[in-house]
């Protein structure tokens, strides 16, 4: 067993691929927390859809794949609400366009590519075991800076996000707290994108929130709950991928999905096994009635 | 102003008795340019008696605002001067454009024409000093905050982004709490509150923040009478602590009781003045059109069959998981469904 455990360490590119899967783990949690309470899933998704022509047109040119892509999700990100406003459309609608209409930008791209390109197919599905130094360096900056920017409008976030209205009307901007946070959205889904790939990111932002969602009732316990689902996941995720030979970033959001659905058997409010409540909420509950 | 009826018998200015000012206020009532003959007494601003005058005392002044969503007017030709210390009761039916009122005083919305206010600023810029709290329907009870985080959260705009909160903030949170008989409550999840605790939480966040100004959206609505007489206490002294208290409600035996003005309104102003001359019956009646009844001399029943709360305010009346949705309250809405 413990060789099991310690024989990929031995590895440098499994160490490398270990500290990306934590790093993504961690930043996707944090921000996922706030996605899964705005019920932003679906803005999750388009933006990363929305890095895939970003993607493509850095590699057309050699140039940093990240910044391809952050320049592309960031873009598209703060057009949702801007093609939202000015169109007088539905989000969602203005959503459903812009994801549509950038991924067919990146096919359209990709397929003037001649030859089958690995490195750019990747992308779409992630492989975390070619994480290079220079790639982690990229990534811990960029961590560094979301978890930073959480770090400092935690508490204005968590108000805009509560009461909207209220937040406004007491001063707090909450339309640039929105741009700023689609923002880190889109930088989430950039450091993720080597980890899980394109199709499979949202999954890294929603479901360990969402799992920590089912099972604790304060925000500052859903935000740790949330990462150390999204750490251990990764971790667990990335061992049985190497032992198995599957893809890594695939395994890591399987994991996660049975995190979830385990959560939703056992958890103290959903759960199908018995009808155990915290002390607190029966307490509540007991002088409600 | 030519069918209000206050200003057409006469009434334009009302005097009542204790109209100071709080101490703690910085207000000057000579600060204006021209001479009042007793300013102490003044309670009554009407706007088209001296709207210079009813400017320099009001904590929030609308004039000729009109205002709406997309392309549906929802307030227009509306001129209102809420003087410093009022306790003020927004009346009206479903959709006569109350909560516009409360946004448009709050800056949430910009008025399409004329100007709004607030502590002698457009409105929106004195925002710290103002507390807003929406209606119940509009807040998402199954969020995982406790009753403490959500009246912290009253504290957050004047902490800025790189302070925590500090033990001045947790003593503030801990006495609004205490204001509203919640102190027994903070750890608990807000969803396991019954509808009358939730205002108090949420009145209880916006005595936290400390404001000149309270604008509440429906704060009694939905709420058992105990609940209804303790937050209507706090109110009004709030009111006599010099703040301005101005309030939507359905509840018109509440307004009448409770309030000091009433501002009736269906798109337009009916009326405006002291509660016992606003709520008669003929005001009422072209408040409500025809969903008001008059029987015999001074009784009203209201009955509005498009409204989802009892007019008596006496029964509790939940909206769990925010299924309820009219006109106002859908523009308003956080979520993309």
């Amino acid at each position: 067993m413990i060789d099991l455990l310690m024989t990929p360490l031995e590895h440098a590119f499994f160490l490398r691929a270990l500290a990306a899967a934590i790093i993504v783990g961690t930043v996707c949690a944090v921000v996922g927390t706030y996605v899964v309470l705005k019920g932003l899933a679906f803005i999750g998704d388009a933006i990363s859809h929305a890095a895939f022509p970003g993607v493509v047109v850095a590699f057309l040119v050699h140039g940093p794949y990240l910044l391809g892509a952050g320049v592309a999700a960031v873009a598209t990100a703060l057009s949702i609400g801007v093609v939202s406003r000015r169109a007088r459309i539905r989000t969602d609608t203005a959503i459903g366009v812009l994801f549509a209409g950038t991924f067919a930008l990146g096919i359209f791209l990709f397929s003037t590519i001649n030859g089958y390109v690995a490195d750019l197919f990747s992308f779409l599905f992630g492989y975390l075991l070619s994480t290079s130094v220079d790639d982690l360096i990229s990534l811990t900056i960029l961590a560094g800076l979301v978890l930073g920017a959480v770090a400092v409008l935690w508490k204005e976030l968590l108000y805009a996000t509560f009461d909207p209205l209220g937040a406004s009307a007491s001063g707090l901007r909450v339309d640039w707290l929105e741009s700023i946070f689609l923002a880190l959205v889109a930088l989430t889904i950039v450091i993720s994108l080597q980890a899980v790939g394109i199709i499979l990111v949202v999954a890294m932002l929603v479901t360990p929130a969402a799992t920590a969602q089912l099972l604790v009732v304060r925000f500052g316990r859903m935000m740790a709950l949330a990462i150390a689902v999204g750490i251990a996941s990764s971790v667990v995720g990335l061992y049985l991928s190497y032992w198995v030979d599957a893809a890594s970033g695939a395994t890591i959001v399987l994991v996660e999905t049975g995190a979830f659905l385990g959560a939703l058997a056992l958890g103290p409010r959903t759960g199908l096994l018995g009808r155990r409540r915290p002390a607190a909420v029966a307490e509540a509950q007991a002088q409600q009635a | 102003m030519a069918d209000d009826p206050i200003a057409g018998n006469g009434g334009r200015v009302v005097t009542t008795a204790g109209a100071t000012r709080a101490p703690d206020r910085a207000f000057d009532p000579h600060a204006h340019p021209h001479a009042h003959p007793d300013e102490r007494r003044l309670r009554t601003v009407e706007p088209g008696l001296d709207s210079g005058h009813a400017r320099a005392h009001a904590d929030v002044w609308l004039s000729d605002v009109s205002a709406g969503y997309g392309d549906r007017i929802a307030l227009e030709d509306v001129n209102v001067a809420v003087e410093a210390g009022s306790l003020l009761a927004v009346v009206g039916p479903n959709g006569a454009g109350k909560s516009t009122l409360l946004k448009l005083m709050a800056g949430l919305i910009r008025p399409w024409t004329g100007r709004v206010e607030v502590l002698g600023h457009p409105a929106g810029q004195q925002a710290r000093r103002v507390a807003y709290v929406p209606q119940a329907e509009l807040v998402d009870w199954a969020f995982p905050v406790t009753v403490g985080d959500v009246v912290m959260m009253g504290r957050y705009p004047a902490l800025g982004p790189f302070r925590r909160p500090s033990a001045v903030d947790r003593r503030a949170v801990a006495a609004a709490l205490d204001q509203v008989s919640m102190a027994s409550h903070v750890e608990t999840q807000i969803g396991s509150l019954s509808g009358g605790q939730r205002r108090r939480v949420f009145l209880a966040r916006a005595l936290a923040a400390e404001p000149d100004v309270f604008l509440l959206d429906e704060p009694v609505t939905g709420v058992d009478a105990t609940t209804q007489e303790d937050l209507m206490d706090l109110l009004e002294a709030e009111a006599r602590r010099g703040k301005t208290v101005i309030a939507t409600t359905h509840d018109l035996a509440c307004a009448a009781q409770r309030f000091q003005r009433v501002l009736a309104i269906n798109h337009r102003i009916v009326a405006h003045g002291p509660a016992s001359l606003v709520l008669d019956p003929g005001v009422l009646s072209r408040t409500y059109g025809g969903h008001l009844l008059v029987l015999g001399g001074d009784a009203v029943v209201l009955d509005d069959a498009h409204h989802h709360d009892e007019p008596s305010g006496r029964e509790r009346h939940f909206h769990e998981g925010g299924g309820h949705s009219d006109g106002q309250s859908s523009t308003a809405s956080r979520r993309t469904p």
